[in-house]
């Protein structure tokens, strides 16, 4: 007999659709679910649980009246708590938005909510983003369903876990430089970082403006692509999203990989990897081939500059990004005497961000600053263009 | 690869965060092993390649001067940690000192 939280997204679409559970049911499985795991996982900063069980109400009444619903209505989310969600908290798990409520929603929870999908709350992660454990989370560590002593992965660990522990059938998480992909790997779940300008990032608090994407966490491909079709397409609001047609995800999942050319990049392979890494990527590999893929290799030449490059345009681009909390507009503010605004300023962003933060901020900062912009910035940029070119001659 | 303490204070400075002595001593060392670990960038060779600041071929992107009020202004004021009325409170930018 399985248990209504063990269901997929297609699953439990089906059985909405029918009549044959009811959203509210649903909603309430989860919410107990959360209540019954949550205490050792700690994926959610914050569960919205009379929101949750309105939203579902309506969903039902509507369904009820007769009108045709989308796939996700009624289907209960947790969503990572950097994009802004109107009028409930929106974290970053940081201190210096700790009581920050958006009087907005990000483009993605609008459509979100267009299609009817239930948000059972906001989910821990990495602060401000920065981080691959969720350790860096400046509330609490999320821990990974699988083995409790051990991390989820980050920046999205939260809504990771609470995919994996089952107490929503599905998340949003952002990536910048893998913290869907990670996460995903770690609590084995379905894990995917859209093709940058895909998805909208109106309403993502931004980390690094030319590599941040949100992207969806399920336990199925089917159900991965159930939420890209729901939130992916260009937004008038984000200028960086592409005016190019979504296509239908659904309709490809045939299983038909005949012909598919796979290739995999000798780099990828290095000293130091995992026995039980490697040999699972083989198998991998292996079922790819029998299913009538070519899997051959490739050679992305630039790959071992990446993370250096990443880790100069990342944190140059969290600095501006960042800038904006002073303590004036919005977030935290440092109490008691300042002697000036640069004062007051200094003293909000220090007892706000944590450490992971400020060291990005100032590895950042000191990237772009005069006299060391070229040699590392500039430098960063052009051999993005070295490591883009890798993919372009490989596809 | 290894950052001076004068260093240190300056981006602390220009990125608006007060360090303490311990902080800035830890800082200087991390800075110092990561830009080690990064400085294997210089020897990709870029002398052929431009920039990438963004990876979409998209540049300027427009639309039309179609103004749509905000409803509500005093939400967006609430919000502010100092507010007063209509208004954002912050201290000074100019310190008007008087010399007596």
């Amino acid at each position: 007999m399985t248990d209504l939280w063990q269901l997929t997204i297609s699953e439990a679409s089906e059985r909405l659709r029918s009549g044959a559970l009811s959203a509210v049911e649903l909603t309430r499985a989860h919410l107990d679910r959360i209540a019954e795991v949550e205490g050792s996982v700690k994926a959610f900063v914050t569960v919205t649980e009379q929101q949750a069980l309105r939203d579902a109400e309506r969903i039902d009444t509507r369904r009820r009246e007769g009108e045709a619903l989308s796939p996700l209505a009624g289907i209960p989310l947790a969503i990572k708590d950097v994009i802004c969600t109107r009028d409930v908290t929106t974290t970053c798990s940081s201190k210096m938005l700790e009581q920050f409520v958006p009087p907005f929603d990000a483009t993605v929870m609008v459509r979100l909510n267009a299609a009817g999908a239930v948000m059972l709350g906001k989910t821990n992660m990495d602060e401000f983003a920065m981080g691959s454990s969720t350790e860096n989370s400046a509330f609490f560590p999320t821990r990974n369903p699988w083995d409790l002593t051990r991390v989820p992965g980050g920046s999205s660990g939260g809504s990771a876990a609470a995919v994996a522990a089952g107490e929503a059938m599905g998340g949003l998480g952002s990536d910048t430089g893998g913290s869907v992909r990670q996460p995903g790997a770690l609590t084995n779940t379905v894990a995917l970082k859209p093709t940058y300008g895909r998805v909208s990032r109106f309403g993502l608090i931004a980390f690094a403006s030319s590599l941040d994407q949100i992207g969806p966490f399920a336990r199925s491909a089917r159900d991965a692509a159930l939420l890209l079709q729901a939130i992916a397409g260009h937004d008038p609001l984000d200028s960086t999203s592409v005016d190019v047609a979504v296509p239908d995800y659904s309709a490809a999942l045939t299983g038909e990989i005949a012909g598919l050319r796979v290739g995999v990049p000798a780099e990828y392979f290095v000293e130091g990897t995992e026995p039980g890494v490697r040999q699972a990527v083989e198998e991998a590999i292996a079922t790819l081939k029998s299913l009538g893929a070519e899997v051959g290799e490739c050679s992305l030449p630039h790959t071992r500059y990446g993370v250096a490059a990443y880790y100069i345009i990342a944190p140059a681009e969290c600095s501006a990004n960042l800038a904006r909390y002073d303590g004036v507009k919005y977030g935290f503010a440092a109490r008691g005497e300042a002697e000036s605004l640069i004062d007051f300023v200094m003293r909000t962003r220090a007892e706000g961000f944590g450490a992971e933060v400020k060291r990005r901020i100032m590895l950042g900062t000191y990237a772009l600053s005069s006299g060391y912009y070229d040699a590392y910035y500039l430098k960063a940029e052009k051999t993005r263009t070295l490591i883009k070119q890798d993919f372009d001659r490989a596809f | 690869m290894s950052i001076g303490r004068a260093t240190v204070e300056h981006v602390a400075t220009l990125a608006r965060l007060a360090l303490t002595a311990d902080e800035r001593e830890r800082l200087r060392d991390q800075m110092s092993a990561i830009l080690g670990h990064i400085n294997v960038i210089a020897e990709a060779d870029t002398s052929a390649v431009p920039a990438t600041a963004h990876i979409l071929p998209i540049d300027t992107v427009m639309r039309d001067d179609d103004p749509h009020p905000w409803p509500d202004s005093q939400a967006l004021v609430e919000r502010a940690p100092a507010h007063q009325d209509a208004y954002i409170r912050v201290r000074a930018v100019l310190d008007n000192e008087v010399d007596e």
